[in-house]
């Protein structure tokens, strides 16, 4: 069934497709209408799962792990706030080595504090254990959901996943998306075997023991390091046996228009469909460029980044996030991914669409152009915020009013 | 690709209006792409929402910066400049407004406006019908590539949670709405990208780091909300019946905007540059001395709220 649906939407259908057991809940915008359409399900009897409100993202992610724990299959969701609230719990579940899939709706984070989306708070879980896709479209989102339960429950991995998709973008936004069948997700994923994971009344475990010393620790901290790294091969082959089920291929990087391209664009989330627009208009007026999306993210792909990197001979990389006092995350990583290569293309780094702030095609191009001219120079210019002289004057008018100097209002 | 805007208030209907556009493009066999944006939820805000539809998968995504057709469900927006409801409209572009006033006044008004079509409320309608809902017919006949059962379809489909009279309703309006523009069936064309050597660059500034005073988010002046008058946000209006009001001033703590001041006499005075119209006030009132009257009804009418903006 082929439907309109918005990122929302598509992810409760992929937690309903995927046969959740358990779903532990809090609100919070934009991701409130992931729940609010998985309790109407829950309602009216068309899914077969119980739901509990809990009283904050922390014992949401409390209740989740745990339930998991026990061998259920469990989906929760959060944005922003909310994940930085669960962020103690967070390590702690990926500690344990349960799975269980949590969707972040990316919204910028506080302060000063905005609705729309950029990719900080998802960001900042890169470290916790989670492994993390992330989604492109709304047909995207739904088929993530199913695939990272696949490998969450995977034995190689036995990890928790993120799945993000950006607020506004595409938690509001309807796209056509096609609905696969009960039969054809079972198909695809099978009812969850939990192995060691036995959490009963009668059969009592220690869950996640303290150890002292360093030396179990370091152990068990490096075991989930390896099991992520794992996940790179176990991806790639579940996203082969997801196109072969579904026939939506699912690699851990979308390479678009890249074979012969001499200069790409690297970047996550959803405004990389507008890179792929810039690409076809760019292409158009000859000019040879490509776009690089990982919707794996944790483990990071360097391997494969490398292997299409290698060899051209520049890349806009476009963070829609901002660590303080570095600069772009994906453009630090990516630097460390290719660091080694003999052949290594230019990296210029650009920052934008912090709090949803739009990216138009005219800046694509922009960038392609600056691009070229630093790989003509061998050397990149300093990093970039994509920010108008435009959006400047209206902050200049903004502040006169905050100031008390003054009440122009054409801000 | 034809790209749609509609613009409205909150409570008018827009988003739903937009999803009954998609819908009904979805089910000619378009690709679509549909959303609202708005920001803190708040009946009667200026709010908006957009569709694309196209023969191929659309990459295009977020705000439309260049529409083909822009509808204005409610008239005053197009007087205050942060709704931007004008922005991007070309030659080429209609724009589509929900008005009573002929469509030779709009002319005068929006001189630099090519293409204006309007659509006249229909006395017809025996019950009350959402704006938005109107305009998404009469953008489906507009556009040229939806049939009327197509937007029947879509509209129960997009209604599905109501009862049946209600969808029947719509429907009948819609429907109604869409046969009133026919005139100018297929009036929108769709448009093409602008290729990379038409698209103006960005002039890109380097940020100055500035002293923390105001590099931080922080007001330090005070009552600057003053400034924007939520009175346009308004689309009912309370007003005071003096004869009944036993100057309580009740209505004054529960105004929730502090938009009730107690006059010089003890009478209590709205202040209606920035009531939103949230009605509070004419609930609460022990002697019901507060009535409910429409905006476009009261003294000097929407001409009125529509002056103030200027």
């Amino acid at each position: 069934m082929r439907k309109l649906l918005t990122g929302n939407s598509a992810a409760a259908w992929g937690a309903r497709l995927s046969d959740v057991d358990y779903l532990p809940v809090f609100p919070i915008t934009p991701q409130t209408e992931i729940i609010e359409t998985l309790a109407e399900w829950v309602d009216k009897g068309e899914l077969n799962a119980r739901l509990t409100t809990l009283e904050s993202e922390h014992s949401m992610l409390t209740a989740a792990g745990a339930a998991a724990a026990t061998g259920v299959r469990v989906f929760t969701a959060t944005s922003s706030q909310g994940l930085l609230y669960a962020m103690e719990m967070l390590y702690n579940v990926a500690g344990w080595r349960v799975p269980l899939v949590l969707v972040n709706v990316s919204r910028g984070l506080s302060a000063p504090i905005t609705l729309e989306p950029d990719h900080n708070d998802i960001l900042a879980a890169r470290d916790s254990g989670f492994l993390q896709l992330h989604c492109a479209t709304c047909q995207e989102v739904l088929d993530s959901v199913v695939l990272a339960y696949r490998l969450a429950e995977d034995k190689r991995v036995r990890l928790p996943v993120l799945v993000n998709l950006d607020g506004f973008y595409l938690s509001f936004t309807r796209e056509p998306v096609e609905i696969p069948s009960q039969e054809q997700v079972r198909a695809f994923l099978p009812p969850f075997d939990p192995g060691s994971n036995r959490f009963r009344g009668g059969e009592p475990v220690s869950q996640a023991v303290a150890v002292l010393g360093g030396g179990p620790y370091s152990y068990f901290r490096y075991q989930a390091h390896l099991a992520a790294l794992e996940a790179v091969q176990a991806f790639d082959e579940l996203g082969e046996k997801f196109g072969e089920c579904f026939g939506r291929s699912f690699p851990a990087i979308e390479a678009y228009r890249c074979e012969d391209a001499e200069i790409l664009f690297v970047m996550i989330g959803s405004f990389a469909t507008k890179a792929r627009e810039a690409v076809d208009r760019l292409r158009d007026d000859g000019q040879k460029i490509g776009l690089l999306r990982p919707r794996l993210l944790r483990p990071f792909p360097a391997e494969e980044l490398a292997r299409l990197l290698s060899g051209k001979a520049g890349v806009a990389v476009v963070d829609q996030n901002l660590s303080n006092g570095l600069g772009g995350i994906l453009h630090a990583e990516l630097s460390a991914a290719l660091y080694h290569l003999p052949k290594r293309p230019l990296l210029v780094s650009f920052i934008g669409g912090l709090g949803g702030r739009d990216i138009t095609a005219g800046e694509f191009y922009a960038m392609v152009g600056q691009v070229r001219q630093a790989v003509a120079k061998g050397q990149p210019p300093p990093p970039r915020l994509l920010f108008t002289e435009q959006e400047l004057k209206g902050m200049r008018g903004l502040q006169n009013i905050a100031s008390g100097k003054g009440a122009s209002h054409d801000a | 690709m034809y790209r749609i805007r509609f613009h409205g208030r909150g409570g008018q209907g827009i988003k739903t209006a937009s999803r009954i556009l998609g819908t009904a493009l979805f089910i000619e066999g378009f690709e679509v792409q549909d959303a609202p944006r708005y920001g803190a939820e708040r009946r009667g805000a200026p709010i908006f929402a957009y569709v694309r539809a196209d023969t191929h998968p659309i990459h295009e995504r977020g705000v439309i910066h260049r529409p083909d057709l822009v509808v204005v469900a409610d008239e005053t927006l197009l007087a205050i400049s942060p709704a931007q409801v004008l922005e991007g409209v070309t030659d080429s572009c209609v724009v589509l407004i929900y008005s009573a006033k002929p469509e030779a006044w709009w002319r005068q008004q929006l001189p630099d406006i090519a293409q204006i079509v309007v659509l006249v409320p229909l006395e017809s309608l025996s019950v009350a019908i959402p704006v938005g809902a109107l305009c998404a017919g009469a953008a489906a006949a507009l556009l040229g590539k939806v049939s009327a059962e197509a937007l029947a379809h879509a509209v129960e489909e997009e209604l599905s949670a109501h009862d049946a009279a209600m969808v029947e309703s719509n429907r009948k309006a819609i429907l109604a709405a869409y046969m009133e523009v026919t005139p100018w069936r297929g009036l929108v064309c769709s448009s093409l990208p602008l290729g990379v050597a038409q698209t103006p660059p960005p002039v890109w500034v380097n940020v100055p780091h500035d002293a923390v005073d105001i590099g931080a988010p922080v007001i330090h002046a005070g009552a600057t909300s003053g400034l924007v008058k939520t009175g346009l946000w308004r689309t009912r209006r309370p007003v005071i019946d003096r004869e009944r009001c036993r100057r309580c001033l009740q209505c004054c703590a529960w105004c929730p905007e502090g938009g009730i001041l107690a006059g010089a006499d003890g009478w209590p005075v709205i202040d209606y540059e920035h009531c939103k119209g949230c009605l509070v006030c004419a609930a609460q009132c022990p002697f019901q001395a507060i009535g409910v009257i429409p905006e476009t009804q009261a003294e000097g009418g929407a001409d009125a709220q529509t002056a103030d903006r200027k």
